[in-house]
């Protein structure tokens, strides 16, 4: 199922124009070590290779493909990508290899650019599940918030940790201490709803500035495209010094955490020596895992024979249920069940319908 | 049908001071007071499920969304660090996380700490640029310096009573304690108003 989704996936964005980026499954180990603050997690499965070079199993794609991708800022670079990650598992579990699927659109990005991206992370979420949600928040105007309250380094980090958390009484006790009145920050911190309903307060948040006015413009377009699932929520929060623009976070019901991650991150590509801005969004169909709606039959129908049934009456059973376009399991009576739709028994030469599991 | 949330109560006399505000908040479960073995109670009209699970363990419940909401202590939220949100400060299960130990102990120059908290005491040393020896412990922290084992414990503490009786006293105070309303973030999109309802009205 997750390979079908893949596959689908990247047939969605080849209709609109992304090319499909095959990599290698090792990068040097450098390429991480620069850029530690962009990963998810700072243990990475490394190995020497034959040449003595500290090599590294890929813990994150968008990094080799900015690398291996000379993009500047007068082209447009899309690229889909389906690859394997190397990244620990929760609380002290090993590395695990997870399923990584994405896009990212480099280069000469504006408005139409970043739209498309949005428009394609929420045709995404709804091949998975139509009950979807996709948070969209702005680094950008945050940024520009902080620095006009005076907030800067361990204060800022403070502040944006509060929000991401949704963590108001901390906010209250930060600016307390700052010296900063807290109801923007806190209002921010409590923010969650359809963008219609949101835009107004934001610009008495905000104030009338250039980043809300893209915010807006974006919203409303995906609005107008029958976007139903965006909902505009704060707690979104990436690194500024990579994200400047939009970033947003995926869900779908049944699972508890977020399925897809993206954003606008010209920081990264400024530190990686490319003109340009960036934009992209990685999904992890692995924790969908869980959903309800993965757990499918295995097959379709188990046949059961006896011991002393003879093989060449086993197989014309089998021959004809599978000519019937069922996928068949024949196994001895008495073993294991597969789940399957319907069990049959095979008596001599009758195939008996046992029971209806579906 | 209303929406139904299911809410991680610890385990213990601050869960039932807990239920307790959300039963005067407009939730009540009255089975859930009753002594039984039960461990899940619902009440479909108020839209609330509640069960109880060990205090170190609701924030578990929360990030893998097996529990919508729960009540945690800060000391858990600070040590173990769940994907969760954190939408309140109940003001109930007051205390602090504290430094204790003799107060007239030589310290050396890589100080032993006896604690429960690992990642706190990690991360209030490290701030302190103080190069710690940490040691692990699951309970009766108290004991660590009396026995020599550690100079200091990083550990809960309410009145000090207990480590007056065996003469330790607060050495430094880390950070105020107290139970926490936290929301599994996937849940808190899907079932935005039921959430934001029993926040507000706690």
């Amino acid at each position: 199922m997750l390979q079908q989704l893949a596959q689908n996936l990247c047939g969605l964005y080849k209709t609109y124009g992304y090319q499909q980026y095959s990599m290698s499954k090792f990068e040097e180990y450098d390429l991480y070590l620069q850029n530690k603050d962009f990963l998810i997690s700072d243990r990475i499965l490394t190995f020497t290779d034959t040449d003595g070079r500290l090599m590294a199993l890929k813990p994150d794609v968008t990094l080799s493909i900015i690398k291996n991708t000379q993009t500047q800022q007068q082209m447009l670079q899309k690229i889909c990508y389906r690859e394997n990650v190397y990244r620990p598992g929760k609380s002290d579990q090993g590395f695990r290899e997870i399923m990584q699927i994405g896009l990212e659109c480099m280069g000469a990005v504006d408005t139409y650019s970043i739209y498309e991206v949005l428009l394609l992370a929420v045709s995404s979420l709804k091949q998975i599940c139509e009950n979807c949600v996709l948070d969209v928040s702005h680094m950008g105007l945050m940024h520009r918030l902080l620095e006009d309250m005076g907030l800067y380094g361990t204060v800022q980090k403070k502040v944006l940790d509060a929000i991401s958390h949704k963590n108001s009484h901390e906010l209250q006790n930060i600016c307390e201490e700052a010296n900063v009145a807290p109801d923007a920050l806190v209002a921010l911190a409590r923010l969650c709803g359809k963008p219609a309903e949101v835009l107004p307060q934001l610009n008495g948040i905000f104030g009338e500035v250039p980043e809300l006015a893209q915010f807006r413009q974006l919203l409303t377009a995906l609005e107008n495209a029958g976007a139903d699932c965006i909902n505009v929520d704060f707690s979104v929060v990436n690194d500024m010094n990579y994200y400047n623009g939009i970033v947003f976070r995926g869900f779908v019901e049944g699972v508890p955490t977020g399925i897809l991650s993206g954003g606008q991150y010209d920081g990264l590509m400024k530190k990686m020596g490319r003109t340009g801005k960036a934009i992209g969004f990685a999904l992890y169909p692995d924790l969908l895992e869980r959903m309800q709606t993965c757990r499918q039959q295995e097959v379709d129908a188990v046949l059961y024979y006896e011991a002393c049934a003879p093989v060449e009456d086993v197989a014309a059973a089998v021959s004809q249920m599978k000519e019937q376009g069922m996928n068949v399991c024949a196994q001895p009576a008495g073993t294991g069940t597969l789940r399957c739709t319907q069990r049959y028994f095979l008596k001599g030469n009758e195939v008996r319908l046992l029971e209806n599991d579906a | 049908m209303k929406t139904m949330l299911n809410v991680a109560l610890p385990k213990g006399r601050l869960g039932e001071t807990v239920y307790q505000l959300f039963a005067e908040a407009g939730y009540p479960c009255p089975a859930l007071l009753e002594k039984s073995r039960k461990l899940t109670f619902e009440n479909p009209e108020a839209g609330v499920r509640y069960f109880w699970v060990k205090p170190s363990d609701v924030a578990v419940y929360v990030e893998r969304g097996a529990a919508d909401i729960g009540v945690a202590g800060k000391d858990i939220l600070l040590e173990y660090q769940p994907d969760v949100y954190e939408l309140a400060d109940l003001n109930v299960g007051k205390c602090r996380m504290a430094v204790a130990g003799f107060p007239d102990r030589p310290v050396s120059q890589t100080l032993r700490v006896a604690t429960k908290f690992p990642n706190i005491a990690k991360t209030y040393y490290a701030a302190k640029g103080r190069d710690i020896d940490i040691i692990h412990l699951n309970g009766s922290i108290e004991i660590a310096p009396i026995l020599g084992l550690s100079d200091v414990i990083v550990d809960i503490v309410e009145t000090g009573k207990t480590l007056k009786e065996n003469g330790l006293e607060v050495l430094e105070e880390i950070v105020p304690i107290s139970a926490r309303l936290i929301a599994n973030k996937a849940s808190y999109k899907f079932k935005t108003d039921a959430i934001r309802t029993i926040t507000d009205s706690l």
